[in-house]
């Protein structure tokens, strides 16, 4: 533009080191208290600088546990939350996929419908229907299990509508082309659009991946024995009202490692991630 | 929007239908008519038995004065969270979409924070602010300031906010900086030309023209406020002191399972499908435009 770039330039370095800096904070003051013992961390005067109780905090948090509210051991939780947000995002991608392809590759009764009645569960989050739900899968027999967590949170309509928006895209004549060449509609699917929705699933999955492990209510609800929790919901467990009984040292531990997948999974697969973000929007 | 071409097979798109539908029913439509149906029902104590009441749990919930704060606390809770992130993630997007070398790297930087979970946000600030041992506290008691969110309602929403908003700014930094790429150039260098400042240009130009992503985000940003920071809340406050962060979301979670209110937090619940629906379909009216833009 007209005016001198040098001095914009330097504002917008400015404003934007500042924004990392405050966005990164409460995360460097997190590693920084899981680096040093609980005395450190309990007097409020702790250091902003690494202590040196970094192996022996995350040691225990991973393979012993607090000692004094959860009891149980964070590698646990966190092969829990492995489990439930692996299940969500193929869960999810599976049957949307699949429910996707009938409805933009078939023509039946009540296509229309199919769809609306799947479009809808957009608009109600889990949170507003969450009792009834608890005792439908009470009553199923799937509280405490992998199932119970998994299977209500994947009946949602994003997944189709990506597929669908996405599908609507192919070009008519690849269908006509593989039909020429006597494919049905297994092979079609199997070996045009599958490979072609490749990316598309990958973003989903990420998006899904991070869904899945973040979940807080749902888990906090469904699993009452301590070997069935999620690494999230451990977290809020550990952190008790009466304070000399959390060890913050070890919290902060956890805190740390239950931001490490999802973040990342964001980091890694960004151009994945953005894309995921944007189109599950539309 | 119709594919030309298609398969003709009578059984197979229900059989492939059917996984989605199936959970769909039973994980989601069966519960939502079981919360309406239970809305209009009135249980005993020991919920032996129950009796069809009408709106009566409808009227009891719209008569307790908790509610009306529950809504009040929602109000001031979502537009503090989407004015502070909006603005916040505008201001860096405005930034990061100058020509600078490090741009990519700034945007790694700030976005990362959508992907940690509410309730892990919530509890990293409130180990930040914490009244005995946090690192931010004490600079804020030196100031003068008896800061304790664990007691005093005001500071407890501060915190809150806070947490709520940080998680926030990465997601509508990532939407805005997308909409600001999506304006032609020329555009603005043409403000440029005809002797636009950098204000004025962003006001009159930039700014109306980012104005369906600001939409879009707004809307955005209350239905996460309803719904997503759920987990903040409990971590951080678990809806007190005293009621002082009880949202409408919490109040439901609270009424049914701490205080067994079923009947009202079915009807409470019910309240808030109406609210989201109603969100929802504005927000759908605004993508419709967008298309045609």
């Amino acid at each position: 533009m007209v005016e001198s770039r040098r001095h914009r330039n330097l504002m917008a370095y400015l404003v934007l080191t500042v924004g990392v800096f405050v966005v990164a904070f409460p995360v460097y003051v997190a590693f920084i208290a899981s680096t040093h013992d609980a005395a450190t961390v309990i007097n409020g005067n702790m250091p902003l600088t690494p202590g040196d109780q970094t192996l022996e905090n995350y040691h225990r948090t991973v393979f012993v546990g607090t000692a004094r509210t959860t009891r149980e051991p964070v590698g646990t939780m966190m092969l829990n939350s492995f489990v439930m947000a692996l299940g969500i995002a193929t869960g999810k991608i599976l049957i949307s996929i699949l429910s996707a392809f009938a409805v933009v590759y078939f023509r039946f009764p009540f296509r229309k419908t199919a769809f609306w009645i799947i479009f809808i569960t957009l608009m109600l989050p889990v949170e507003v229907r969450i009792y009834p739900t608890y005792k439908i899968v009470a009553d199923l027999g799937l509280l405490d299990t992998y199932t119970g967590l998994i299977l209500p949170l994947i009946a949602s309509a994003t997944g189709t509508l990506l597929f669908r928006q996405f599908f609507m895209t192919v070009p008519d004549e690849l269908l006509e082309a593989s039909k020429i060449d006597g494919a049905g509609a297994f092979r079609f699917f199997k070996d045009t659009l599958v490979p072609l929705s490749l990316t598309t699933m990958a973003a989903l999955f990420v998006i899904q991946f991070i869904y899945g492990w973040n979940q807080y209510l749902w888990p906090l609800l469904i699993t009452t024995t301590d070997s069935m929790q999620t690494i999230v919901i451990g977290i809020k467990k550990m952190i008790v009202t009466q304070d000399a009984l959390t060890e913050w040292q070890l919290a902060m531990a956890t805190a740390v490692l239950a931001m490490l997948p999802p973040v990342a999974v964001v980091v890694l697969m960004q151009r994945l991630f953005v894309k995921g973000l944007v189109e599950t929007e539309k | 929007m119709e594919k030309r071409a298609v398969f003709s097979s009578k059984l197979l798109p229900y059989a492939l239908l059917l996984p989605q539908l199936a959970i769909t029913f039973v994980f989601f439509y069966w519960p939502a008519s079981q919360a309406l149906w239970q809305s209009f029902l009135l249980e005993d104590a020991f919920g032996l038995s129950s009796e069809f009441v009408g709106f009566e749990n409808y009227r009891a919930v719209l008569a307790q004065p908790e509610y009306y704060r529950a809504m009040v606390t929602t109000v001031i809770f979502s537009t503090l969270v989407a004015a502070f992130s909006l603005s916040c993630a505008l201001l860096l997007a405005t930034q990061a979409d100058k020509q600078l070398r490090a741009a990519p790297t700034f945007k790694t930087l700030l976005i990362w924070p959508y992907a940690v979970a509410p309730a892990v946000a919530g509890v990293l600030w409130l180990f930040m602010f914490h009244p005995s041992l946090g690192t931010l506290a004490r600079p804020i008691r030196l100031a003068g300031i008896d800061w304790n969110p664990l007691l005093n309602g005001r500071h407890a929403m501060t915190l809150v906010v806070l947490s709520a908003t940080w998680k926030q700014i990465s997601y509508n930094f990532l939407f805005f900086l997308a909409g600001l790429q999506a304006i032609p150039r020329s555009v603005i260098e043409a403000a440029a030309i005809d002797g636009a400042k950098p204000m004025r240009r962003f006001w009159t130009v930039i700014f109306p023209l980012l104005s369906p992503t600001a939409f879009f985000l707004l809307v955005v940003n209350i239905v996460y406020v309803f719904f997503d920071t759920f987990g903040i809340i409990d971590a951080v406050t678990g809806g007190g002191p005293s009621g002082a962060t009880t949202t409408l979301v919490y109040k439901v979670y609270a009424d049914g399972r701490l205080g067994g209110d079923l009947g009202g937090s079915a009807a409470q619940s019910v309240i808030l499908m109406i609210i989201v629906i109603a969100l929802t379909a504005i927000q759908f009216r605004y993508v419709e435009r967008r298309v045609q833009y």
